[in-house]
């Protein structure tokens, strides 16, 4: 019989174990999914390599879509760190690409250097904005954030629609819902000859600034305490609804920021199809990577592999896109249930007898 | 004004039913303590089952209860993880979701634009007579005349049965559910598992009845109206009619609306459900009641040793 112990200290080397333990078992049940389909699943599974880590095009690719996973999975895990449960990155990716596209078209005739700053500010503003809104909610009236940043994300997705059908429409786009394309110097331009875009460094500045606040200043330091609950924060002499005001903006304008870098580096103009889901994805990374900053450069660059990969095997094998869903969750909900090694074990007990 | 207000009633009631399911499976879950936000997740899922069942088989029956069946399994994956492997009930659930409406739009992609013998509409014998609310509530498919019902099972179930009771003493004090004997995590299981089914209902209602057509994303958001309206409803069946009916009033009308092609945008409409969802809960905070809120909701139960 087996009956459960807690550890005396928590498992060393457990989360990663656990982690890649996930990732196995995921990766035999969507084996299982692409038999069921009637495809070779081997096959199926190698072509999810090729495309994920196989070749320079895949790397490429996968670096280029890390970067909104990145910057939108910060944002989520510095909020999540005080048990603020943001799940409306979506929706504040949005409005980031909304004031980016706004000052993009507001002043077309602006140099970059001058133009792409004010691109940021505004979508830092904006996606900071639409998550400040469920944060006041939440301490003025005790609305549940998980709910209003989630409705938020729906709002933001019409709102979205509701520009590029109407006042921002592309006179020129055949009917198409799409904005006119953004001027020489709203474009982040790419590194070299490669696809990837100087959004890359930019994330990476972004990042470690935000990993030096968290561990250098005394907002950091507030912000591990109230991660401990609303109650430790009071007592610590916690100005706690000025910090929840504080992290879900930052949350939100790296959201922002991540939208920002999409419409203007990727797209070069707003359209719907820049929603493809990346913010829900970042609670996925946020989670994974434990709410560490490297962690979740690592984190995102891996789930953005596997998005790539899933693209190669909708193209040679005519999956739906939603198996990389399927394989985000999987890996999730294995590494949730994974956990519960960190802290128990399972011993053998000798029953009477025996 | 009858004309446009009596079959805009009678759409509130057909569009407020698979959220109504949907909000009393949640109800059940929260009243044994579990969070669980894998709703849209589980309706999508459960709404696939349903709509394939009932295609095989030609059974709209049997496709209803593959929808409650599915919305279980999808449950008891939530409480393996939460319950037994103690993880956090909220991210288990968002990973739920994500899972489910992957699932969904994986499995569902050859069935688009199919359709599979599903509920129709029937006057009741009569009750459909009485004027206005005949039209309003007895001219609808047998799910919805059983969703009049499961309110008051719900009620009955908690207020006057002891398994009843024991949900909701887990819900609010597991230990002490457990030093009188009870069993504090066999009973969450029952109640994440019913609230999977009834939720899974509310799934299948969707392919069954709101359409007879397979289509893609076919919950739209409705199991997250679904969480939300549970606070909305203080954690109580009455209340939940109430809100089910009132999401389904906003579908309805915005979808006369559109239809009726008005000079809003259409996106503007849409935005509608999801605005009253953060005005509901304004609402219902600002009543500060949150005190109904089983106290345990969302942890976890430790085990001993």
């Amino acid at each position: 019989m087996l009956k459960i112990r807690k550890r005396d200290e928590p498992w060393k080397w457990g989360a990663l174990v656990i982690f890649l333990g996930a990732l196995l078992f995921s990766l035999g049940v969507s084996a299982l999914l692409l038999a069921g389909q009637g495809k070779d699943a081997l096959h199926g599974l190698a072509i999810l390599w090729q495309g994920s880590f196989g070749s320079y095009w895949a790397l490429e690719g996968a670096l280029l879509k890390a970067i909104p996973l990145f910057l939108c999975s910060l944002g989520v895990a510095v909020a999540f760190r005080m048990q603020i449960w943001n799940i409306g990155a979506e929706g504040q990716f949005a409005l980031g690409a909304i004031g980016a596209t706004w000052m993009a078209l507001s002043f077309p005739d602006l140099p970059g250097a001058v133009l792409l700053p004010l691109m940021f500010i505004m979508a830092f503003i904006l996606g900071g904005i639409w998550a400040v809104i469920p944060a006041v909610l939440k301490l003025r009236l005790r609305v549940n954030e998980i709910i209003s940043t989630l409705m938020l994300n729906y709002i933001a997705i019409q709102l979205l629609d509701y520009l590029v059908f109407g006042v921002w429409k592309d006179p020129t786009s055949f009917g198409f819902p799409m904005s006119p394309e953004f001027s020489a110097g709203a474009v982040i331009g790419g590194i070299g000859s490669s696809r990837v875009h100087w959004g890359l460094l930019f994330s990476i500045f972004a990042g470690i600034g935000l990993w030096a606040l968290m561990r250098f200043t005394r907002v950091g330091f507030e912000l591990k305490a109230s991660g401990e609950g609303a109650r430790v924060a009071r007592y610590a002499k916690i100005r706690y609804g000025m910090l929840v005001m504080f992290v879900m903006c930052l949350s939100g304008g790296f959201a922002g920021w991540a939208g920002c870098v999409e419409t203007s580096a990727v797209l070069n103009r707003l359209q719907p199809s820049l929603m493809v889901g990346y913010g829900y994805t970042a609670i996925v990374v946020a989670w994974l990577a434990r709410l560490e900053p490297l962690n979740i450069a690592f984190a995102s660059f891996l789930l953005a592999a596997l998005r790539v990969g899933v693209e190669n095997l909708q193209l040679e094998l005519q999956i739906p896109a939603a198996f990389g869903a399927i394989m985000e969750g999987m890996i999730l909900l294995t590494v949730l249930a994974g956990q519960f090694f960190l802290m128990y074990t399972l011993e053998r007990v000798k029953r009477k007898g025996e | 004004m009858t004309e446009f207000l009596i079959p805009l009633f009678a759409a509130t009631v057909q569009s407020g039913t698979p959220i109504l399911y949907a909000t009393l499976g949640e109800m059940m879950t929260e009243k044994g303590g579990v969070l669980n936000l894998g709703v849209e997740g589980i309706m999508s899922v459960a709404a696939l089952a349903a709509f394939f069942v009932s295609m095989s088989t030609g059974s709209p029956w049997l496709g209803f209860l593959a929808g409650g069946v599915a919305g279980t399994l999808m449950a008891t994956l939530h409480g393996f993880v939460c319950i037994t492997c103690l993880g956090n009930q909220v991210v288990s659930g968002l990973a739920l979701t994500i899972l489910g409406v992957g699932l969904t739009n994986f499995l569902g992609v050859p069935y688009v634009g199919q359709s599979a013998p599903g509920f129709t509409p029937f006057d009741f014998p009569l009750l459909s007579s009485i004027p206005y609310l005949g039209d309003i509530f007895f001219k609808h498919d047998m799910l919805v005349y059983i969703s009049f019902v499961v309110p008051f099972v719900f009620w009955f179930f908690f207020r006057r049965t002891s398994l009843g009771l024991h949900v909701t003493a887990t819900g609010e004090m597991p230990a002490a559910a457990a030093a009188v004997g009870l069993k504090p995590v066999a009973l969450r299981y029952f109640a994440v598992m019913a609230g999977g089914f009834l939720i899974g209902l509310g799934g299948a209602y969707l392919s069954l009845a709101y359409t007879h057509l397979w289509t893609n994303g076919l919950s739209g958001g409705r199991g997250w109206i679904a969480v939300a309206l549970v606070i909305f409803a203080f954690w109580r069946p009455g209340r939940a009619v109430a809100g089910a009916y009132l999401f389904g009033g906003v579908m309805a009308f915005q979808l006369r609306l559109q239809a009726m092609g008005t000079h809003l945008p259409s996106s503007l409409l849409l935005m509608l459900p999801y605005a009253l969802t953060v005005l509901v809960l304004i609402l219902s905070a600002a009543r500060g009641r949150r005190t109904d809120a089983p106290a345990a909701l969302g942890t976890n139960i430790e085990p001993e040793g």
